[in-house]
Protein backbone atom coordinates (compact mmCIF):
# COMPACT_ATOMS: atom_id res chain seq x y z
CA UNK A 1 0.00 0.00 0.00
CA UNK A 2 1.75 3.17 -0.86
CA UNK A 3 1.74 6.52 1.35
CA UNK A 4 1.33 9.41 -0.48
CA UNK A 5 -2.22 10.02 -2.60
CA UNK A 6 -1.01 10.56 -5.74
CA UNK A 7 1.06 7.26 -6.20
CA UNK A 8 -2.20 5.94 -5.42
CA UNK A 9 -3.80 7.70 -8.72
CA UNK A 10 -0.71 6.12 -10.48
CA UNK A 11 -1.25 2.63 -9.15
CA UNK A 12 -5.24 2.57 -9.75
CA UNK A 13 -4.52 3.67 -13.51
CA UNK A 14 -1.87 1.41 -13.81
CA UNK A 15 -2.89 -0.87 -17.02
CA UNK A 16 -1.53 -3.91 -15.70
CA UNK A 17 -4.35 -3.92 -12.79
CA UNK A 18 -7.35 -6.32 -13.61
CA UNK A 19 -9.85 -4.79 -15.51
CA UNK A 20 -13.62 -5.31 -15.58
CA UNK A 21 -14.43 -8.19 -17.99
CA UNK A 22 -11.18 -10.10 -15.95
CA UNK A 23 -13.52 -9.52 -12.73
CA UNK A 24 -16.23 -10.79 -14.61
CA UNK A 25 -14.48 -13.58 -16.43
CA UNK A 26 -12.88 -14.79 -13.03
CA UNK A 27 -16.22 -13.90 -10.28
CA UNK A 28 -19.10 -15.02 -12.50
CA UNK A 29 -19.69 -18.25 -14.69
CA UNK A 30 -21.91 -18.00 -17.91
CA UNK A 31 -21.72 -14.56 -18.32
CA UNK A 32 -24.04 -13.90 -21.57
CA UNK A 33 -23.26 -10.13 -22.83
CA UNK A 34 -25.79 -8.10 -23.99
CA UNK A 35 -25.48 -4.94 -26.10
CA UNK A 36 -26.63 -1.66 -26.98
CA UNK A 37 -28.87 1.27 -25.50
CA UNK A 38 -31.66 0.91 -28.36
CA UNK A 39 -31.55 4.37 -28.77
CA UNK A 40 -28.48 5.10 -31.04
CA UNK A 41 -25.59 2.93 -30.33
CA UNK A 42 -23.70 0.02 -28.50
CA UNK A 43 -20.82 1.56 -26.28
CA UNK A 44 -17.85 -0.59 -26.00
CA UNK A 45 -16.47 1.01 -22.76
CA UNK A 46 -19.34 -0.69 -21.15
CA UNK A 47 -19.25 -4.33 -20.87
CA UNK A 48 -23.05 -5.30 -19.53
CA UNK A 49 -25.08 -8.80 -19.02
CA UNK A 50 -26.77 -11.46 -17.54
CA UNK A 51 -24.35 -14.25 -15.45
CA UNK A 52 -24.50 -16.62 -12.20
CA UNK A 53 -23.37 -16.41 -9.42
CA UNK A 54 -22.83 -19.09 -7.22
CA UNK A 55 -25.61 -19.74 -9.41
CA UNK A 56 -27.83 -16.96 -8.64
CA UNK A 57 -28.43 -14.96 -11.75
CA UNK A 58 -27.58 -11.30 -11.42
CA UNK A 59 -26.44 -8.87 -14.16
CA UNK A 60 -23.22 -7.49 -14.22
CA UNK A 61 -22.27 -4.25 -15.29
CA UNK A 62 -18.76 -2.87 -16.19
CA UNK A 63 -16.70 0.07 -17.28
CA UNK A 64 -14.30 -1.28 -19.40
CA UNK A 65 -10.70 0.36 -20.23
CA UNK A 66 -9.36 -2.57 -21.99
CA UNK A 67 -5.45 -3.84 -21.41
CA UNK A 68 -3.57 -3.46 -25.14
CA UNK A 69 -3.85 -0.27 -26.97
CA UNK A 70 -5.90 -1.47 -29.43
CA UNK A 71 -8.20 -2.43 -27.48
CA UNK A 72 -8.05 0.17 -25.06
CA UNK A 73 -8.50 2.73 -28.39
CA UNK A 74 -11.52 0.60 -29.18
CA UNK A 75 -12.95 0.24 -25.50
CA UNK A 76 -12.79 4.15 -25.41
CA UNK A 77 -10.05 4.07 -22.63
CA UNK A 78 -12.94 3.44 -20.36
CA UNK A 79 -14.81 6.39 -20.85
CA UNK A 80 -18.37 5.79 -21.84
CA UNK A 81 -20.70 8.05 -23.96
CA UNK A 82 -24.23 8.38 -23.04
CA UNK A 83 -24.81 5.41 -24.78
CA UNK A 84 -23.02 3.60 -22.14
CA UNK A 85 -24.89 4.76 -19.48
CA UNK A 86 -28.45 4.60 -20.95
CA UNK A 87 -27.28 0.87 -21.49
CA UNK A 88 -26.26 0.27 -18.26
CA UNK A 89 -29.41 1.62 -16.92
CA UNK A 90 -31.34 -0.18 -19.52
CA UNK A 91 -29.96 -3.70 -17.91
CA UNK A 92 -30.50 -1.99 -14.67
CA UNK A 93 -34.14 -1.94 -15.18
CA UNK A 94 -34.07 -5.49 -16.60
CA UNK A 95 -32.58 -6.78 -13.59
CA UNK A 96 -35.06 -4.96 -11.60
CA UNK A 97 -38.18 -6.29 -13.56
CA UNK A 98 -36.72 -10.02 -13.10
CA UNK A 99 -35.65 -9.79 -9.56
CA UNK A 100 -31.96 -10.09 -10.24
CA UNK A 101 -29.47 -8.09 -7.79
CA UNK A 102 -26.93 -5.53 -9.58
CA UNK A 103 -23.08 -5.66 -9.35
CA UNK A 104 -21.45 -3.03 -11.19
CA UNK A 105 -17.10 -2.55 -11.60
CA UNK A 106 -16.53 0.96 -11.84
CA UNK A 107 -13.24 1.83 -13.47
CA UNK A 108 -13.19 5.57 -15.85
CA UNK A 109 -11.03 8.53 -15.66
CA UNK A 110 -15.05 9.81 -16.32
CA UNK A 111 -17.13 10.67 -18.38
CA UNK A 112 -16.23 11.15 -21.84
CA UNK A 113 -16.00 15.16 -23.04
CA UNK A 114 -16.27 14.80 -26.61
CA UNK A 115 -18.84 16.87 -29.40
CA UNK A 116 -21.19 13.67 -29.73
CA UNK A 117 -21.15 13.16 -26.20
CA UNK A 118 -22.68 16.68 -25.18
CA UNK A 119 -24.92 16.49 -28.40
CA UNK A 120 -26.49 13.06 -27.08
CA UNK A 121 -26.51 14.58 -23.55
CA UNK A 122 -23.87 13.18 -21.67
CA UNK A 123 -25.04 15.03 -18.33
CA UNK A 124 -28.93 13.87 -18.94
CA UNK A 125 -27.37 10.26 -19.00
CA UNK A 126 -25.86 10.62 -15.93
CA UNK A 127 -28.79 12.37 -13.93
CA UNK A 128 -31.12 9.97 -15.40
CA UNK A 129 -28.87 7.15 -14.11
CA UNK A 130 -28.82 8.80 -10.40
CA UNK A 131 -32.15 9.37 -10.06
CA UNK A 132 -33.46 5.45 -11.70
CA UNK A 133 -30.75 3.99 -9.68
CA UNK A 134 -31.71 5.33 -6.13
CA UNK A 135 -35.10 3.51 -6.09
CA UNK A 136 -34.21 0.19 -7.79
CA UNK A 137 -36.10 -2.60 -5.93
CA UNK A 138 -33.07 -5.01 -5.98
CA UNK A 139 -30.05 -4.90 -4.14
CA UNK A 140 -27.37 -2.94 -6.09
CA UNK A 141 -23.42 -3.44 -5.09
CA UNK A 142 -20.79 -1.57 -7.03
CA UNK A 143 -17.02 -1.87 -6.53
CA UNK A 144 -14.71 0.58 -7.65
CA UNK A 145 -11.48 -1.39 -9.04
CA UNK A 146 -9.89 1.56 -10.53
CA UNK A 147 -10.21 4.82 -11.16
CA UNK A 148 -13.29 6.15 -9.75
CA UNK A 149 -13.54 9.22 -12.20
CA UNK A 150 -16.10 12.11 -10.57
CA UNK A 151 -19.86 11.74 -12.24
CA UNK A 152 -19.57 9.34 -14.64
CA UNK A 153 -18.27 6.92 -11.77
CA UNK A 154 -21.18 7.92 -9.71
CA UNK A 155 -23.37 6.80 -12.73
CA UNK A 156 -22.92 3.20 -11.88
CA UNK A 157 -22.18 3.78 -8.38
CA UNK A 158 -25.55 4.88 -6.40
CA UNK A 159 -26.01 1.43 -4.99
CA UNK A 160 -26.61 -0.29 -1.21
CA UNK A 161 -22.89 -1.23 -0.97
CA UNK A 162 -20.07 0.88 -2.46
CA UNK A 163 -16.76 -1.12 -2.32
CA UNK A 164 -12.91 0.48 -3.51
CA UNK A 165 -9.97 -1.69 -3.67
CA UNK A 166 -6.88 -0.43 -1.42
CA UNK A 167 -5.44 1.07 -3.99
CA UNK A 168 -8.29 2.94 -6.20
CA UNK A 169 -9.46 5.89 -6.20
CA UNK A 170 -12.41 7.79 -6.00
CA UNK A 171 -12.94 11.37 -6.83
CA UNK A 172 -14.84 14.34 -8.02
CA UNK A 173 -12.12 15.65 -10.38
CA UNK A 174 -8.95 14.11 -11.42
CA UNK A 175 -5.98 15.95 -9.54
CA UNK A 176 -4.69 17.59 -12.76
CA UNK A 177 -7.34 19.10 -13.42
CA UNK A 178 -7.50 20.53 -10.09
CA UNK A 179 -4.08 21.61 -10.19
CA UNK A 180 -4.80 23.45 -13.38
CA UNK A 181 -7.85 24.83 -12.58
CA UNK A 182 -6.95 25.98 -8.75
CA UNK A 183 -3.51 26.55 -9.14
CA UNK A 184 -2.83 26.68 -12.98
CA UNK A 185 -0.35 24.49 -12.85
CA UNK A 186 -1.42 21.08 -13.54
CA UNK A 187 2.54 20.02 -12.04
CA UNK A 188 0.98 19.85 -8.39
CA UNK A 189 -1.51 17.01 -9.16
CA UNK A 190 0.48 16.09 -6.23
CA UNK A 191 -0.87 18.26 -4.02
CA UNK A 192 -4.44 18.40 -5.51
CA UNK A 193 -4.24 14.61 -5.22
CA UNK A 194 -3.55 14.47 -1.25
CA UNK A 195 -5.95 17.60 -0.59
CA UNK A 196 -9.15 15.93 -2.45
CA UNK A 197 -8.83 13.01 0.19
CA UNK A 198 -9.38 10.18 -2.71
CA UNK A 199 -7.74 7.11 -1.53
CA UNK A 200 -10.09 4.11 -0.40
CA UNK A 201 -9.39 5.07 3.38
CA UNK A 202 -10.50 9.01 3.04
CA UNK A 203 -13.48 7.19 0.91
CA UNK A 204 -14.84 4.92 4.13
CA UNK A 205 -13.66 7.55 6.46
CA UNK A 206 -16.21 10.26 4.77
CA UNK A 207 -18.64 7.69 4.66
CA UNK A 208 -18.63 7.18 1.27
CA UNK A 209 -17.89 3.64 0.80
CA UNK A 210 -18.76 0.98 3.68
CA UNK A 211 -15.53 -1.41 2.45
CA UNK A 212 -12.30 -1.56 1.55
CA UNK A 213 -10.92 -4.65 -0.58
CA UNK A 214 -7.47 -6.01 0.06
CA UNK A 215 -5.10 -6.15 -3.32
CA UNK A 216 -3.36 -9.43 -1.50
CA UNK A 217 -2.85 -11.89 -4.72
CA UNK A 218 -4.57 -9.44 -6.84
CA UNK A 219 -5.31 -11.61 -10.14
CA UNK A 220 -5.23 -14.75 -8.85
CA UNK A 221 -7.58 -17.08 -8.09
CA UNK A 222 -7.97 -16.56 -4.10
CA UNK A 223 -8.27 -13.39 -5.17
CA UNK A 224 -11.47 -13.73 -7.15
CA UNK A 225 -12.76 -16.09 -4.85
CA UNK A 226 -12.67 -13.71 -2.20
CA UNK A 227 -14.71 -11.06 -3.55
CA UNK A 228 -17.10 -14.15 -4.92
CA UNK A 229 -17.74 -14.58 -1.55
CA UNK A 230 -18.05 -11.49 0.06
CA UNK A 231 -20.65 -10.28 -2.99
CA UNK A 232 -22.75 -13.68 -2.12
CA UNK A 233 -22.84 -12.78 1.45
CA UNK A 234 -23.57 -9.21 1.00
CA UNK A 235 -26.35 -9.68 -1.94
CA UNK A 236 -28.17 -12.56 0.42
CA UNK A 237 -28.35 -10.03 3.40
CA UNK A 238 -29.87 -7.29 1.17
CA UNK A 239 -32.12 -9.64 -0.52
CA UNK A 240 -33.62 -10.12 2.99
CA UNK A 241 -34.31 -6.25 3.93
CA UNK A 242 -37.47 -5.06 4.14
CA UNK A 243 -35.92 -1.51 4.30
CA UNK A 244 -33.28 -1.91 1.28
CA UNK A 245 -34.96 1.72 -0.83
CA UNK A 246 -34.57 3.71 2.56
CA UNK A 247 -31.37 2.47 3.64
CA UNK A 248 -30.17 3.43 -0.21
CA UNK A 249 -31.99 6.80 0.06
CA UNK A 250 -30.32 7.55 3.33
CA UNK A 251 -27.20 6.15 2.86
CA UNK A 252 -26.79 9.40 0.06
CA UNK A 253 -28.79 11.79 2.20
CA UNK A 254 -26.14 11.65 5.26
CA UNK A 255 -23.41 12.55 3.48
CA UNK A 256 -22.15 16.26 3.36
CA UNK A 257 -24.78 17.07 5.99
CA UNK A 258 -23.56 20.69 7.18
CA UNK A 259 -23.23 21.49 10.76
CA UNK A 260 -26.60 23.63 11.01
CA UNK A 261 -27.89 25.15 14.26
CA UNK A 262 -31.47 25.30 12.42
CA UNK A 263 -32.59 23.72 9.63
CA UNK A 264 -36.45 25.86 9.60
CA UNK B 1 -31.45 87.83 -21.64
CA UNK B 2 -27.86 87.26 -20.77
CA UNK B 3 -27.82 90.26 -18.97
CA UNK B 4 -31.26 90.73 -17.79
CA UNK B 5 -29.73 87.41 -15.26
CA UNK B 6 -26.83 89.44 -14.69
CA UNK B 7 -29.08 92.38 -13.77
CA UNK B 8 -31.32 89.99 -11.25
CA UNK B 9 -30.11 90.12 -7.60
CA UNK B 10 -28.70 86.86 -6.34
CA UNK B 11 -30.50 85.23 -3.32
CA UNK B 12 -29.58 81.89 -1.94
CA UNK B 13 -32.21 79.57 -2.98
CA UNK B 14 -30.87 81.18 -6.36
CA UNK B 15 -27.44 79.77 -5.62
CA UNK B 16 -28.34 77.12 -4.65
CA UNK B 17 -29.69 76.09 -7.29
CA UNK B 18 -27.34 76.71 -9.62
CA UNK B 19 -24.85 75.29 -7.64
CA UNK B 20 -26.32 71.46 -7.47
CA UNK B 21 -25.47 70.08 -10.42
CA UNK B 22 -28.93 69.58 -12.50
CA UNK B 23 -29.74 66.49 -13.08
CA UNK B 24 -30.08 64.34 -16.20
CA UNK B 25 -30.68 60.70 -16.71
CA UNK B 26 -27.79 59.81 -18.60
CA UNK B 27 -24.92 61.99 -16.98
CA UNK B 28 -22.95 60.03 -14.42
CA UNK B 29 -25.00 56.99 -14.70
CA UNK B 30 -23.33 53.59 -14.29
CA UNK B 31 -23.61 51.52 -17.47
CA UNK B 32 -22.86 48.17 -18.78
CA UNK B 33 -20.92 46.61 -21.64
CA UNK B 34 -23.16 44.54 -22.88
CA UNK B 35 -21.25 41.62 -24.73
CA UNK B 36 -23.31 41.06 -27.52
CA UNK B 37 -23.56 44.12 -29.31
CA UNK B 38 -21.08 45.64 -27.81
CA UNK B 39 -23.27 48.98 -26.82
CA UNK B 40 -23.24 50.83 -23.24
CA UNK B 41 -26.76 50.91 -21.53
CA UNK B 42 -27.75 52.22 -18.80
CA UNK B 43 -28.10 50.67 -15.79
CA UNK B 44 -31.31 52.27 -15.14
CA UNK B 45 -32.74 51.39 -18.84
CA UNK B 46 -31.62 47.79 -18.22
CA UNK B 47 -33.04 47.56 -14.28
CA UNK B 48 -36.43 48.41 -16.22
CA UNK B 49 -36.03 45.71 -18.20
CA UNK B 50 -34.98 42.84 -16.27
CA UNK B 51 -31.17 42.79 -17.23
CA UNK B 52 -31.98 42.01 -20.68
CA UNK B 53 -30.52 44.10 -23.29
CA UNK B 54 -32.27 45.59 -26.43
CA UNK B 55 -30.47 43.20 -28.68
CA UNK B 56 -31.88 40.22 -26.58
CA UNK B 57 -28.47 39.63 -24.67
CA UNK B 58 -29.51 38.24 -21.06
CA UNK B 59 -27.50 39.75 -18.21
CA UNK B 60 -26.99 37.73 -15.29
CA UNK B 61 -28.76 37.57 -12.52
CA UNK B 62 -28.44 37.16 -8.77
CA UNK B 63 -30.62 34.56 -6.94
CA UNK B 64 -32.83 36.78 -4.69
CA UNK B 65 -34.03 39.43 -7.97
CA UNK B 66 -34.51 36.50 -9.97
CA UNK B 67 -36.97 35.27 -6.78
CA UNK B 68 -38.83 38.69 -6.37
CA UNK B 69 -38.94 38.68 -10.31
CA UNK B 70 -40.93 35.87 -10.33
CA UNK B 71 -42.62 35.35 -7.43
CA UNK B 72 -45.94 37.65 -5.96
CA UNK B 73 -45.20 40.60 -4.23
CA UNK B 74 -44.00 39.31 -0.86
CA UNK B 75 -44.76 35.76 -0.89
CA UNK B 76 -41.06 34.61 -1.00
CA UNK B 77 -40.40 32.77 2.56
CA UNK B 78 -36.84 32.10 2.52
CA UNK B 79 -35.96 27.79 4.24
CA UNK B 80 -32.81 26.55 5.15
CA UNK B 81 -30.71 30.03 6.16
CA UNK B 82 -28.65 28.35 8.61
CA UNK B 83 -27.36 25.29 6.33
CA UNK B 84 -23.03 26.93 5.42
CA UNK B 85 -20.61 25.35 4.13
CA UNK B 86 -17.25 24.33 6.02
CA UNK B 87 -14.29 23.43 5.54
CA UNK B 88 -14.86 19.46 5.63
CA UNK B 89 -11.33 18.38 3.92
CA UNK B 90 -9.57 21.36 5.63
CA UNK B 91 -8.52 22.48 1.28
CA UNK B 92 -6.20 24.30 0.85
CA UNK B 93 -7.71 28.40 0.55
CA UNK B 94 -11.41 27.15 0.66
CA UNK B 95 -12.23 28.92 3.39
CA UNK B 96 -10.88 32.26 2.54
CA UNK B 97 -12.44 31.44 -0.59
CA UNK B 98 -16.09 31.06 1.17
CA UNK B 99 -15.08 34.52 3.04
CA UNK B 100 -14.33 36.25 -0.13
CA UNK B 101 -17.45 34.87 -1.88
CA UNK B 102 -19.92 35.73 0.95
CA UNK B 103 -18.65 39.28 0.89
CA UNK B 104 -18.39 39.13 -2.98
CA UNK B 105 -22.06 37.74 -3.15
CA UNK B 106 -23.89 38.95 -0.46
CA UNK B 107 -25.10 35.70 0.50
CA UNK B 108 -24.37 32.87 2.47
CA UNK B 109 -24.44 29.96 0.02
CA UNK B 110 -24.63 29.32 -3.61
CA UNK B 111 -28.61 28.52 -3.60
CA UNK B 112 -31.37 30.48 -1.95
CA UNK B 113 -34.26 28.36 -1.11
CA UNK B 114 -37.52 28.90 0.18
CA UNK B 115 -41.62 29.07 -0.46
CA UNK B 116 -43.34 31.67 -3.02
CA UNK B 117 -46.36 32.01 -5.26
CA UNK B 118 -46.12 32.78 -8.65
CA UNK B 119 -49.55 33.58 -10.05
CA UNK B 120 -51.11 32.97 -6.88
CA UNK B 121 -49.89 29.14 -6.96
CA UNK B 122 -48.16 28.44 -4.07
CA UNK B 123 -44.34 26.74 -4.88
CA UNK B 124 -41.28 26.03 -3.85
CA UNK B 125 -38.64 27.94 -5.66
CA UNK B 126 -34.85 28.00 -5.57
CA UNK B 127 -32.88 30.11 -7.20
CA UNK B 128 -28.54 29.45 -7.79
CA UNK B 129 -26.25 32.34 -7.11
CA UNK B 130 -23.50 32.95 -9.47
CA UNK B 131 -21.38 35.29 -7.43
CA UNK B 132 -21.11 32.70 -5.13
CA UNK B 133 -17.70 30.67 -6.50
CA UNK B 134 -19.94 30.36 -9.63
CA UNK B 135 -22.94 28.78 -8.00
CA UNK B 136 -20.36 25.26 -7.76
CA UNK B 137 -22.67 22.71 -5.63
CA UNK B 138 -21.07 21.58 -1.85
CA UNK B 139 -22.21 20.20 0.69
CA UNK B 140 -24.60 22.82 2.04
CA UNK B 141 -25.99 23.57 -1.71
CA UNK B 142 -26.73 19.78 -2.13
CA UNK B 143 -28.23 19.75 1.82
CA UNK B 144 -30.39 22.81 0.31
CA UNK B 145 -31.71 21.67 -2.48
CA UNK B 146 -32.44 18.21 -0.87
CA UNK B 147 -34.34 19.39 1.50
CA UNK B 148 -36.14 21.76 -0.32
CA UNK B 149 -37.45 18.62 -2.44
CA UNK B 150 -38.13 16.86 1.02
CA UNK B 151 -40.19 20.10 2.20
CA UNK B 152 -42.15 20.28 -1.39
CA UNK B 153 -42.82 16.75 -1.17
CA UNK B 154 -43.86 16.33 2.60
CA UNK B 155 -45.99 19.72 1.53
CA UNK B 156 -47.39 18.35 -1.80
CA UNK B 157 -45.94 21.53 -3.51
CA UNK B 158 -44.59 22.14 -7.03
CA UNK B 159 -40.66 23.11 -7.72
CA UNK B 160 -39.22 25.69 -9.56
CA UNK B 161 -35.51 25.64 -9.99
CA UNK B 162 -33.37 28.49 -11.62
CA UNK B 163 -29.91 26.36 -12.14
CA UNK B 164 -26.67 28.41 -12.80
CA UNK B 165 -23.56 26.41 -11.99
CA UNK B 166 -19.88 25.57 -12.64
CA UNK B 167 -20.58 22.09 -11.28
CA UNK B 168 -19.33 20.54 -8.27
CA UNK B 169 -16.85 22.08 -5.49
CA UNK B 170 -13.97 20.52 -6.13
CA UNK B 171 -12.40 22.15 -2.63
CA UNK B 172 -15.04 19.16 -1.04
CA UNK B 173 -14.28 16.47 -3.17
CA UNK B 174 -16.27 13.54 -2.68
CA UNK B 175 -18.53 14.88 -0.85
CA UNK B 176 -19.47 17.19 -3.26
CA UNK B 177 -19.71 14.78 -5.99
CA UNK B 178 -21.88 12.48 -3.36
CA UNK B 179 -24.70 15.26 -3.33
CA UNK B 180 -25.48 14.67 -6.92
CA UNK B 181 -26.68 11.37 -5.68
CA UNK B 182 -28.31 12.83 -2.77
CA UNK B 183 -30.23 15.81 -4.27
CA UNK B 184 -31.19 13.11 -7.76
CA UNK B 185 -32.76 10.66 -5.29
CA UNK B 186 -35.11 13.74 -3.13
CA UNK B 187 -35.76 14.95 -6.58
CA UNK B 188 -37.23 11.24 -7.37
CA UNK B 189 -39.20 10.78 -4.22
CA UNK B 190 -41.09 14.35 -5.32
CA UNK B 191 -41.18 12.99 -8.79
CA UNK B 192 -42.53 9.32 -7.53
CA UNK B 193 -45.52 11.23 -5.55
CA UNK B 194 -46.92 13.07 -8.77
CA UNK B 195 -45.62 16.67 -8.19
CA UNK B 196 -44.16 18.95 -10.66
CA UNK B 197 -40.74 20.02 -10.97
CA UNK B 198 -39.64 22.73 -12.89
CA UNK B 199 -36.22 23.86 -13.62
CA UNK B 200 -35.08 27.05 -16.00
CA UNK B 201 -31.68 26.77 -17.11
CA UNK B 202 -29.06 29.93 -17.17
CA UNK B 203 -26.07 30.68 -17.90
CA UNK B 204 -24.06 28.88 -17.05
CA UNK B 205 -25.73 25.88 -16.32
CA UNK B 206 -22.37 23.35 -16.64
CA UNK B 207 -20.86 19.90 -14.60
CA UNK B 208 -22.70 18.18 -11.95
CA UNK B 209 -25.27 20.60 -11.75
CA UNK B 210 -26.41 19.41 -15.11
CA UNK B 211 -25.90 16.16 -14.34
CA UNK B 212 -28.44 15.90 -11.60
CA UNK B 213 -31.32 17.99 -11.07
CA UNK B 214 -30.61 20.40 -13.83
CA UNK B 215 -31.80 17.60 -15.93
CA UNK B 216 -34.40 15.81 -13.65
CA UNK B 217 -36.96 17.95 -14.12
CA UNK B 218 -40.54 17.57 -15.89
CA UNK B 219 -39.95 20.54 -17.82
CA UNK B 220 -37.43 22.22 -18.39
CA UNK B 221 -36.65 25.48 -19.57
CA UNK B 222 -33.71 27.84 -20.71
CA UNK B 223 -32.31 31.26 -21.30
CA UNK B 224 -31.36 32.28 -24.51
CA UNK B 225 -27.92 31.61 -25.37
CA UNK B 226 -26.88 30.34 -21.56
CA UNK B 227 -24.19 28.17 -21.79
CA UNK B 228 -25.74 24.41 -20.99
CA UNK B 229 -23.69 21.47 -21.05
CA UNK B 230 -21.94 18.59 -19.17
CA UNK B 231 -17.70 18.76 -19.62
CA UNK B 232 -16.06 22.23 -20.44
CA UNK B 233 -15.25 23.67 -23.81
CA UNK B 234 -11.99 24.05 -23.32
CA UNK B 235 -11.44 20.42 -21.85
CA UNK B 236 -13.37 19.12 -24.58
CA UNK B 237 -11.10 20.87 -27.10
CA UNK B 238 -8.57 19.47 -25.93
CA UNK B 239 -9.88 15.97 -25.60
CA UNK B 240 -11.07 15.89 -28.90
CA UNK B 241 -8.44 18.33 -30.76
CA UNK B 242 -11.19 19.93 -32.21
CA UNK B 243 -12.20 23.66 -32.35
CA UNK B 244 -15.92 23.73 -31.39
CA UNK B 245 -18.73 25.74 -33.30
CA UNK B 246 -19.86 29.09 -31.37
CA UNK B 247 -23.26 27.78 -30.94
CA UNK B 248 -22.06 24.37 -29.02
CA UNK B 249 -23.49 24.17 -25.76
CA UNK B 250 -26.03 26.44 -26.07
CA UNK B 251 -29.55 26.55 -25.26
CA UNK B 252 -30.30 26.81 -28.67
CA UNK B 253 -28.04 23.55 -29.01
CA UNK B 254 -29.72 21.40 -26.55
CA UNK B 255 -32.86 22.38 -27.61
CA UNK B 256 -32.14 21.52 -31.29
CA UNK B 257 -30.53 18.20 -29.56
CA UNK B 258 -33.75 17.44 -27.63
CA UNK B 259 -32.48 17.75 -24.36
CA UNK B 260 -34.77 20.83 -23.48
CA UNK B 261 -38.42 21.96 -23.73
CA UNK B 262 -38.21 25.36 -24.26
CA UNK B 263 -36.64 28.56 -24.33
CA UNK B 264 -37.94 31.38 -22.17
CA UNK B 265 -37.07 34.81 -22.38
CA UNK B 266 -36.47 36.46 -19.09
CA UNK B 267 -40.31 39.03 -19.71
CA UNK B 268 -42.09 35.73 -20.35
CA UNK B 269 -41.17 34.09 -17.62
CA UNK B 270 -42.98 34.60 -14.65
CA UNK B 271 -46.83 34.33 -16.88
CA UNK B 272 -45.08 31.05 -18.38
CA UNK B 273 -44.26 29.34 -15.32
CA UNK B 274 -47.48 30.90 -13.57
CA UNK B 275 -49.50 28.90 -16.63
CA UNK B 276 -47.51 25.83 -16.21
CA UNK B 277 -48.58 25.80 -12.34
CA UNK B 278 -51.65 26.04 -13.08
CA UNK B 279 -52.14 23.51 -15.74
CA UNK B 280 -50.86 21.48 -13.16
CA UNK B 281 -53.45 22.07 -10.88
CA UNK B 282 -51.22 24.09 -8.75
CA UNK B 283 -48.43 21.49 -8.80
CA UNK B 284 -50.37 18.43 -7.76
CA UNK B 285 -51.24 16.05 -10.40
CA UNK B 286 -54.67 14.94 -10.24
ZN1 LIG C 1 -26.85 44.05 -26.37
Amino acid sequence: MSEMPYDRVKLARDNKRPTGQDYIKNIFKNFIELHGDRRYADDKAVIAGIARLDGLPVTVIAIEKGHSSKERVERNFGAPHPEGYRKALRLMKQAEKFGRPIICFVDTSGAYCGIGAEERGQGQAIAENLMEMSTLCVPVISILIGEGGSGGALALAVADRVWMLENAVYSVISPEGCASILWKDSGKADIAAASLKLTAEDAKSLGVIERILSENEMGQKEYYERIRTLLGEEIQALTKDPDLLQKRYDRFRRIGMTDTEQML
Amino acid sequence: MALLNFLKPKNNLEEGGRTSAPVHSDVGEPEKNCPNCHKDIPMSRLWANQLVCSCGYHFRMKARQRISMISDKNSFRELFVSVRSCNPLGFPGYREKLETSKTASEEEEAVVCGTASIGKQQCCIFAMESTFMMGSMGSAVGEKITSLFEYATQHRLPVIGFTVSGGARMQEGLLSLMQMAKTSAAVKQHSDVGLLYIAVLTDPTTGGVTASFAMEADIILAEPSATVGFAGKRVIEQTTKQSLPKEFQSAEFVLEHGFIDKIAVRKDQRKLLAELLKMHNGGESV
